[in-house]
């Protein structure tokens, strides 16, 4: 304990009478520990980003597009044929145990008249489901319900982008809207959700039931496409294997032959975005960690040259006493404290460059206190491995040649 | 076989060669040397004779070829790096040259710095112990100036403290007053007089007669052997001496003037 204790002083000794070395030395573990956090940090913020961003395009969303039709070996591109029928979601509502929502969507554009003046937008007809779906919800007033949708009800909800041009100063619930000509009640707003991660304005458009938009407005008999919400995001592949199986059964499709639909899921985009960024956040790790490296070799370079420089000191020692392993200790001590120095730096440089990002810079920076215990480590393991050698240098020294050397 | 343990130093056929590329250079060939407790020994010789390195092999700063020798006693053969560095550190206080002090470390604790390793933990408070060294050899006053602030005198005195702070057998020194001019280097022998005086055992090795004088024995090499060993007669006082020298010098070496 005392020979641990006067080692340390030693050691302590030695760095504050080389105050600018110090620095120095350290400056290289400070900027790798600094950047190994930060660079870590920003990858993962930038992949949290993403995330949220997807997430808010629903609950586990599932979309079903109908496919492209075959006619003699001819395709006739995505939706050529429209086989997406009303009976289809019903079905898939009533059949398949992992889905837990289902909207069809119909969809028509429409010239809009109504307070203070007109407005051409898209209209989609949908479910009473479909505000879970796409994780959204209401501002003001009230969504359709069943009984709506059962009856074809002439009711509306609006997207704040038509509220803001047709009714700028008052309140729209109540009001009544025009659609192609069709004279609807406006019972609800929704919230406002911004531009798609596509860069279209969500919020530019007008909710109508879907029977409503299917038969008073479009007039077909086929819906544009099918929302469907998984019970879970683990569940969603199994899902969509359900899905295809009861639309393959409906659409009397032979073993072989292509679906006439497409699926997509918001969980396969969730992986794409997520699989991109580790990709990203591992080369920004891998970078900072070369630096970490070169700031060990730093260490070295400096302890090497502080092994020739302090030769005599080390003689001097060597001759009033001292044991190759007090030697070996003291140099050893000095790079580790060196190091660990440069870790505890390099951490609060990183909290501090982190706060700076998120709050100054607007940059999402998520400090991983598993990394941060990692470049700390690691900034310690850089001094024991980098020390050791010139240390070892040092304490193998002959006292006479080490006393001789100039 | 034991030494008998009245010899402070005793050695017996002691060789040491030196390989220096295609040929051996024999710098001790059977050095037969015993010192015994309270003597004040001056090696002599020309350079090349073998008198730094015997006294390097005694300090256990450097290992024979062959031969045999005792510390205090002990047998200093053929002992591990780890066992030198305690002998070193426990039996012999090494006074160089070139002083071979800590840069930008104060006297104090230069002088403490064997107490570092000394891990027997022999001496109880290593702090007083370098104070009371400094005192022994005047510089009492002078414990936190660094090396820079001293002068070449001050500093050989820094170092004889350092030797005796962990109470050797014997300290050895190597041309002690080679680097200093001659009134600084008979006011370090004076220290050296003064430590033997209070029977410390001192071993010196010099070239200069003036010095030899100033000691009890002249033990002569050449080759590396001892060719003479006698007695000194007339053995001149340090202290007297620096008394009557002509106070011209107080001013030449202005650091040491004034203080013995």
């Amino acid at each position: 304990m005392r020979w641990a204790k006067r080692l340390f002083t030693i050691a302590l000794k030695g760095l504050v009478k080389n105050r600018m070395r110090s620095l120095l030395t350290t400056l290289g573990v400070i900027i790798g520990v600094a950047s190994v956090i930060v660079m870590v940090g920003v990858g993962a913020g930038a992949q949290a980003d993403v995330e949220s961003q997807i997430s808010s395009l629903g609950t586990n969303m599932i979309m079903v597009f109908p496919g492209a039709s075959r006619h003699g070996g001819a395709s006739g591109g995505a939706g050529s044929f429209n086989r997406l029928t009303l009976e289809d979601a019903n079905a898939i509502a009533e059949e398949a145990e992992l889905i837990s929502g289902v909207s069809p969507a119909v969809r028509t554009s429409g010239q809009i008249v109504g307070g203070t003046g007109d407005w051409n937008t898209g209209v989609t007809g949908v479910s009473t489901e479909y505000l879970e779906i796409r994780a959204w919800g209401i501002e003001s007033g009230e969504f359709f319900d069943e009984r709506a949708v059962r009856s074809r009800a002439k009711v509306a909800v609006l997207g704040q982008t038509i509220v803001d041009e047709l009714f700028p100063s008052e309140d729209p619930i109540g009001q009544k809207i025009r659609i192609n000509k069709t004279p609807f009640t406006v019972i609800g707003v929704l919230t406002k959700k911004g531009a798609s991660s596509f860069g279209r304005d969500e919020d530019d458009t007008i909710l109508v039931p879907v029977t409503t938009g299917l038969y008073r407005l479009s007039g077909g008999q086929y819906i544009n496409m099918m929302y469907l919400s998984a019970r879970s995001l683990g569940e969603s592949d199994a899902a969509i294997e359900e899905v295809t199986e009861i639309l393959r059964r409906r659409h009397r499709l032979n073993p072989g032959e292509d679906d006439d639909f497409r699926i997509r899921s918001q969980a396969e985009f969730i992986e794409m975005a997520t699989e991109t960024q580790k990709v990203m956040t591992l080369l920004l790790g891998a970078v900072a960690a070369v630096s970490l490296i070169v700031g060990g070799i730093g260490i070295m370079n400096i302890m090497l040259v502080s092994v020739t420089e302090r030769t005599r000191e080390i003689g001097i020692r060597l001759a009033v006493g001292a044991r190759s392993r007090d030697v070996l200790v003291q140099f050893l001590t000095e790079s580790v404290v060196l190091s660990l120095l440069g870790g505890v730096i390099g951490v609060t440089l990183a909290y501090i460059l982190a706060g700076v990002l998120n709050n100054v810079v607007g940059m999402t920076t998520i400090v991983n206190p598993g990394v941060v215990a990692l470049a700390f480590g690691f900034a310690a393991a850089i001094g024991v491995f980098f020390g050791y050698y010139p240390a070892r240098k040092a304490a193998m020294l002959n006292p006479i040649d080490a006393l001789r050397y100039e | 076989m034991e030494s008998t343990v009245q010899h402070v130093i005793e050695t017996r056929r002691l060789v040491k060669n030196y390989e220096m590329g295609d040929f051996v250079v024999h710098a001790l060939r059977g050095v037969d040397l015993t010192v015994d407790p309270g003597e004040f020994v001056a090696i002599m010789g020309a350079s090349g004779s073998g008198k730094s390195t015997l006294l390097n092999v005694i300090g256990c700063l450097d290992e024979p070829t062959s031969g045999e020798y005792y510390i205090d006693g002990a047998d200093a053969s053929g002992l591990s790096r780890d066992e030198y560095a305690r002998i070193r550190n426990e039996r012999i206080g090494f006074v160089f040259q070139t002083f071979n002090l800590l840069p930008r470390t104060s006297a104090l604790d230069n002088v403490e710095l064997p107490l570092f390793y000394d891990h027997a933990a022999r001496i109880e408070n290593p702090r007083s112990a370098a104070t009371e060294a400094l005192e022994t050899v005047g510089l009492g006053d002078r414990m936190h100036h660094e090396p820079s602030e001293l002068s070449g005198g001050q500093r050989q005195r820094v170092a004889i403290a350092r030797a005796l702070v962990n109470r050797p057998a014997i300290i050895l020194a190597d041309e002690p007053t080679g680097n200093l001019d001659s009134r600084t280097s008979i006011d370090v022998i004076s220290v050296f007089q003064k430590l033997n005086q209070q029977g410390i055992t001192v071993l010196l090795v010099t070239h200069e007669h003036d010095i030899a004088q100033y000691t009890k024995r002249v033990v002569m090499m050449r080759d590396g052997i001892i060719v003479n060993d006698r007695r000194v007669e007339n053995r001149a006082d340090a202290a007297a001496d620096l008394a009557n020298m002509p106070a011209v010098d107080d001013i030449v070496t202005t650091g040491t003037a004034g203080e013995v």
